[in-house]
């Protein structure tokens, strides 16, 4: 058996409106503190915390946020080393960096790559202003170019950005617009998320006061077609409902996830799968330093899951991806209702799979529901 | 004092007719009926002041929350006549007091032989009190008319004074003034029953009838039977017989009301008080029944009694459907109590199992429905009420019809439905928009008459079809709360009635078919298609939403696809918490129903058919659970 490795970094220097992530600004854990004061020991929390977890060589390991690129290139690649001493890289370890544009430079980047990043992804979310400022986004969309760029020209072999869609405001026009500057750049990759809105956000509450306006289902509808169409256009397929790649550049760590594989996620809050295991660490970063060093249990919750949740669950996770579903997972009662599906053109039936249609897609969730839980 | 000890008073079983006097409070809600009897009970000491209590003769929750009574009670109260200085025997029978209850009230005042009429002098006589007061002079009551709260001080006292003379042909100086709340007065009306009200007569030596007014199931004692004596006597021990149905029973318990129960040697002409005979269901010892002695049986019934008979009709069923048997069960146990419920089982495709009940009104309705969620904990949903039709087809056949779904298929020859009289008393400036209301509700107007200066009464013949549909609360809002309203049934008319359905994907919902008048039907398929547009949610095909007469679609709305439903992150953490919303989502599902291949969400029925308190509960219950 194989272990990934999810790496958290819970740190920003500002919280945009929309985001309900487990995230803290330096002046929120500890007022007047610098990012230096209250990461300092993370790393050493980071390392500890490793001991606990199982010795499988790592295929993937993923730095997110938070936002990971605020570190310096060396306090990540002491994780790096310590899992690669520790547990062993396969041959084509995937790691991947979440970036923010705004806090790329050259030199940063050669950085990464020589700690052991080979993945870089950057929160591009936008290209129109008005949409990155509802979103409360602070950088500049010409820096996404600027970060792509230097990227490559640093030597990442594969370059991510991701998109959000369905903001308040955002035409279809203005969504075309984000994606053809973001298939001008030279990525390999694309993630695109429909915006949601998180009770608790800045977001919500401007929601609620009747400030912004949420687009409603039939536009965020026409969006995801657009991009699907637009991505295939450009060589970039879809492999996940939200996820479109060229040809080897999916993300080996995310594909992971929804195989089910085994990971382990390192840092406040992060969620942990082994076998049919389903754990969580204390979410808040001070708390989750004074257990680590205080060499207490630091798993908030977990879960056991029954033989028919991993069914379900492998349900849910596998109509998401390209390949589709194996029919072997159905029971007839199931194939009866994905019939109705299939005939109104939500689904195909390829060989021993069940394929999702762009318009399936769109409603995975309620096909899911209908059959599974 | 004129109040006299109990047990030196005259006893039950042998007091001279002479000596006693049985009248009824007519009144409507919340002019004071109960606080002046509470008065009473103070003032003849039957209660003492220690136990005294706000409203002390009504039993349930519910009359003393609403403050209206359900059920009537008879309570003896001793009194010495200041006038005379005699004892005497006054027997005040309580009145329920609602349109719903004509019959039984009618009962109650069929049991006396005068009436207080009284009337709040700060805002006059109402519609059912004036219905009540009408039927107690058709029974030959002797009237006294009371203006009660004079203590108010927005209080009218001669305005109403003349109200109720011209009412009852009496003189505006004749009207009692009472302070139900002060007491004031009260002493005064006392003497003026015994003055005025005439004993009793009947013949003692006569075989016994006593007229049973009210019937109430006790859970421990069974069924107790209210009655007055009109002939003969009644004795503990003695067997017993119902006249309508011959059955016997035994005389378990006579005795009286005072306020409180107290077993005694029997009933003597004239008299009034209660009879336990182990029976367990009202059904048996029926409202308006004439009661004799298996041994002496009478051969002559006291006149008047009639079946109950319901009138309004509507689905109940469980939120829950797990709960049918408890719905059952608490529909068996109310019954025992209420002559007038009748239900049977129903399955609806879209609202699952309950129950058709028929009812006398929409009060009753109400109110079987909040005793069946508040003692027994449902949680209910009625379909929207309606009444009996009765269809006649092209070859002679006739069908009863009291849910729109058994409305018959074939070729109709003619439908009737039940027409009410009705009675509108309202201050004279809103006459115009009850007149619009009673013309757009097909009514017929039979006359109007000012009964004071600035009030009117209205009477239309009105469909009960169309008074069942929210009428009464149009009345209120029409005339800011001032309008009353009171009907009596008028028999069955011909109307040009159709039946409407409600296709969903060309498949009819029996929960959303109605009755309506052909003029009306338009209307009401626009109004059902475009609510339910609204409110079904968009399903994974086109759905058409259709009302149609027959075969003719007079309605269409559509319902579009559904294009998303997608969450589009699921990483790592996300995967749990995914999985716990789906899991949460499909307990939502739960309460999706479907018709056809169509998911109807319970909320759309409910939104579509019920009241705003049932929306408003649906809601509820649905928060509770996420």
């Amino acid at each position: 058996m194989s272990l990934s490795f999810y790496v958290h970094i819970p740190y920003c220097i500002k919280r945009c409106g929309y985001c309900d992530f487990n995230t803290y600004t330096p002046a929120e854990l500890q007022d007047g503190a610098t990012l230096e004061i209250v990461s300092n020991d993370y790393i050493d929390a980071v390392l500890i915390e490793l001991q606990r977890a199982p010795s499988d060589v790592v295929p993937t390991i993923f730095f997110g946020g938070g936002t990971p690129s605020l570190l310096p290139a060396d306090d990540l690649g002491r994780v790096i080393a310590a899992i690669k001493a520790r547990n062993g890289l396969t041959t084509d370890c995937e790691i991947s960096l979440e970036a923010n544009p705004d806090s790329i430079t050259a030199e940063k980047l050669s950085r990464y790559l020589e700690v052991g990043f080979n993945r870089i992804s950057f929160g591009m979310q936008s290209a129109k202003p008005h949409v990155l400022a509802t979103l409360d986004r602070t950088h500049n969309p010409a820096n996404v170019k600027k970060a792509v760029t230097m990227a490559r020209a640093a030597g990442f072999p594969s370059i991510s950005v991701d998109l959000i869609y369905g903001t308040p405001g955002e035409s279809l026009t203005d969504w075309q617009e984000t994606l053809e500057a973001a298939l001008s750049l030279d990525i390999d990759h694309i993630s695109a998320y429909a915006l949601i809105v998180e009770t608790g956000t800045k977001l919500a509450a401007q929601i609620k006061r009747g400030d912004l306006i949420m687009p409603n289902d039939d536009l965020m509808a026409d969006m995801y077609l657009l991009i699907d169409q637009l991505c295939e256009t450009k060589g970039m397929e879809w492999y996940e409902l939200s996820n479109w790649a060229k040809p080897g550049h999916a993300c080996r760590h995310n594909v992971g996830y929804w195989h089910s594989k085994n990971w382990w996620g390192l840092g406040p809050g992060a969620h942990s799968h082994l076998n049919a295991k389903r754990f969580w660490n204390v979410k808040h970063p001070t708390t989750y330093k004074q257990k680590v060093f205080a060499g207490e249990s630091i798993i908030a919750e977990s879960e056991q899951l029954t033989p028919a949740q991993l069914k379900d669950e492998a349900i849910m996770l596998g109509i998401r991806m390209r390949e589709g579903l194996q029919l072997e997972l159905l029971a007839p009662y199931q194939m009866e209702v994905l019939a109705t599906y299939r005939e109104n053109g939500y689904l195909e039936l390829a060989q021993d799979r069940v394929l999702l249609t762009p318009a399936g897609r769109l409603i995975a969730d309620r096909i899911v529901r209908e059959i599974t839980f | 004092m004129p109040a006299i000890p109990l047990a030196k008073a005259p006893q039950p079983a042998a007091t001279k007719p002479a000596q006693i006097r049985n009248f009824c409070i007519i009144a409507h809600i919340d002019h004071g009926k109960s606080t002046l009897a509470d008065r009473m009970l103070g003032i003849t000491e039957v209660v003492d002041a220690r136990n005294m209590r706000a409203q002390y003769l009504d039993r349930m929750d519910i009359e003393r929350e609403r403050g209206i009574t359900i059920k009537s009670q008879a309570v003896r109260l001793p009194w010495r006549s200041s006038l005379d200085g005699q004892e005497y025997i006054l027997n005040m029978i309580d009145t329920p007091g609602h349109v719903d209850f004509t019959y039984e009230v009618s009962r109650s005042l069929a049991a006396c032989e005068g009436a207080v009429l009284l009337v709040d002098c700060a805002q006059g006589i109402e519609a059912q009190t004036l219905a009540n007061l009408y039927l107690a002079m058709e029974n030959n009551l002797t009237i006294i008319p009371v203006l009660n709260k004079i203590d108010l001080p927005n209080a009218q006292p001669d305005k109403f004074a003349a109200e109720l003379a011209r009412l009852i042909g009496c003189q505006p100086e004749d009207c009692f003034r009472v302070s139900g709340k002060t007491g004031e007065g009260v002493a005064e009306l006392l003497d003026q029953i015994v003055a005025q009200i005439p004993a009793p007569v009947g013949d003692a030596n006569a075989p016994a009838r006593a007229l049973i007014f009210d019937s109430v199931y006790d859970s421990y004692r069974g069924v107790v039977t209210y009655v007055r004596v009109v002939d003969g006597h009644l004795s503990p021990r003695e067997q017993i017989q119902m006249f309508s149905t011959g059955v016997r029973h035994e005389a378990l318990e006579v005795g009286v009301i005072s306020p409180e129960p107290v077993a005694g040697k029997g009933l003597g002409v004239g008299e009034v008080g209660y009879l336990i005979t182990g029976v367990k269901d009202v059904r048996q010892s029926r409202v308006g029944d004439t009661i004799t002695t298996y041994n002496n049986p009478t051969k002559k019934a006291l006149a008047g009694y009639k079946d109950p008979k319901p009138m309004v009709f509507s689905g109940l069923f469980p939120l829950d459907g797990a709960d049918f048997p408890i719905l059952r069960d608490a529909l068996d146990k109310l019954q025992l109590n209420d002559a007038a419920l009748v239900y049977e089982p129903e399955s609806s495709a879209a609202l699952g199992f309950g129950f058709r009940c028929g009812f006398l009104g929409l009060l009753h309705m109400e109110i079987v429905r909040e005793r069946l969620e508040r003692e027994h904990k449902l949680n209910l949903i009625s379909t929207a009420p309606n009444v009996v039709y009765n269809v006649v087809m092209d070859d002679g056949k006739q069908v009863r019809v009291t849910n729109p779904s058994e409305f018959p298929d074939g070729k109709v020859a003619a439908v009737f439905e039940p027409i009410v009289k009705s009675t509108i008393l309202a201050p004279s400036e809103y006459i115009g928009t009850i007149m619009e209301l009673c013309q757009d509700r097909r009514g017929t107007l039979l006359g109007m008459d000012y009964i004071s200066e600035d009030r009117v009464e209205i009477r239309y013949d009105l469909p009960l079809a169309e008074i069942v549909f929210d009428f009464f609360d149009q009345l209120k809002s029409r005339t800011k709360g001032y309008g009353s309203l009171d009907y009596e049934e008028k028999g069955d008319a011909e109307g040009n009635l159709v039946k409407v359905d409600i296709l969903l994907q060309g498949e009819a919902v029996d929960a959303f078919s109605a009755i309506v008048h052909r003029d009306k039907a338009y209307s009401y398929g626009i109004m059902m298609t475009g609510k339910l547009r609204v409110l079904i949610p968009r399903q994974q095909f086109e759905v058409p939403i259709q009302a149609a007469i027959g075969s003719r679609i007079i309605a269409r709305e559509s319902i579009r696809a559904i294009r998303k439903d997608v969450l589009a992150k699921c990483y790592g953490g996300d995967i749990s918490r995914k999985r716990k919303l789906l899991e949460k989502q499909k307990e939502g599902k739960k309460r999706m129903k479907m018709v056809g291949r169509v998911e109807v969400p319970q909320e759309a029925f409910v939104a579509a058919l019920a009241t705003d308190a049932d929306i408003e509960k649906v809601k509820a219950a649905r928060k509770a659970s996420q």
